[in-house]
């Protein structure tokens, strides 16, 4: 074997360890980036917000009715509504990919988008 | 001399094709597609070295299209070739440059192939998510390249052709 053999061998290996590491420092910043909170009103989509900052997002509707959306600690919730059952306000803070919180008076539904999955097959309240 | 030549080619190529099986019966399976120890590569490494670029450029091409229609299908072929093609010329330009030993020629093959593969499997998976395969592959294709580079170059040094 000769040296540049191994300096061959020694550069790929390298880079190749340097792309493992870059591609997953990436990835990991992805899962936490992308969890988003999508806002959708009567089907079309309001909005979304990144679930990582706090925000306190008001959704003010055509026919005057509001539903106001709060995201704190990475969790999305409704924490006012103008309809009067307020299920939505009741709901439990979302935070896994999937999870929604709907108001159906007022056809405003919240969905998570990205981020990290729920490992629970069930859960019970 | 041509008769000679001919001969010894045939030879190589019939040595290329039972090695490509042999490797297909070895029960090595990684989970990733293209992932092969790359035995029939030590015949076109030795052929490079004794017959020169063009013969072996050959004898990979045939061994890539025998192999395919014997044993595999049109997207298998896809892949092989590919991987031939790309990994040969990467020992052509290792070899031309004069800084590697076999066992760089080969490592430099071995890792091209996988490359090659990956690349293609891109294109027909329509996804660049398998780019993240390429680390596990290239480390595969550089330990492969160096034994199948040791065996080789203890070839070229015996055979008188």
């Amino acid at each position: 074997m000769k040296r540049n053999d191994v300096i061959l061998i020694i550069v790929i290996l390298v880079l190749t360890f340097g792309f493992v590491i870059a591609s997953g420092y990436r990835q990991s910043r992805r899962a936490v980036d992308h969890a988003m909170a999508v806002v959708t009103v009567d089907g079309e989509e309001y909005g979304r917000y990144p679930l990582d900052e706090d925000r306190t997002e008001r959704i003010e509707l055509d026919n005057g009715a509001y539903n106001v959306l709060t995201i704190a600690g990475g969790e999305a919730s409704v924490s006012e509504a103008s309809c009067r059952d307020q299920i939505c306000v009741h709901h439990f803070h979302i935070h896994y990919a999937g999870d929604t919180i709907v108001c159906l008076p007022n056809k405003v539904v919240v969905e998570i988008v990205g981020g990290e999955a729920d490992d629970v097959d069930a859960a019970t309240h | 001399m041509k008769a000679r030549r001919i001969a010894f080619l045939g030879l190589m190529v019939a040595l290329a094709f039972v090695l490509s099986y042999v490797e297909m019966l070895l029960p090595i399976n990684i989970g990733i597609p293209g992932a092969k120890i790359g035995l029939a590569n030590l015949v076109v490494m030795v052929a490079l070295y004794k017959l020169g670029p063009r013969d072996a450029f050959t004898l990979s091409l045939v061994r890539v299209l025998l192999v395919g229609f014997t044993f595999g299908n049109m997207a298998m072929m896809l892949y092989s070739l590919a991987g031939a093609l790309l990994s040969f010329v990467a020992m052509i330009i290792g070899k031309r440059t004069n800084l590697f030993s076999a066992i760089g020629v080969s490592v430099l093959g071995g890792v091209f192939h996988n490359v090659g593969q990956i690349i293609v499997a891109m294109f027909v998976l329509e996804t660049a998510s398998l780019v993240y395969y390429l680390p596990f592959l290239v480390v595969i294709g550089t330990v492969t390249g160096i034994i199948i580079g040791i065996i080789s170059g203890m070839i070229v040094q015996r055979l008188k052709v």
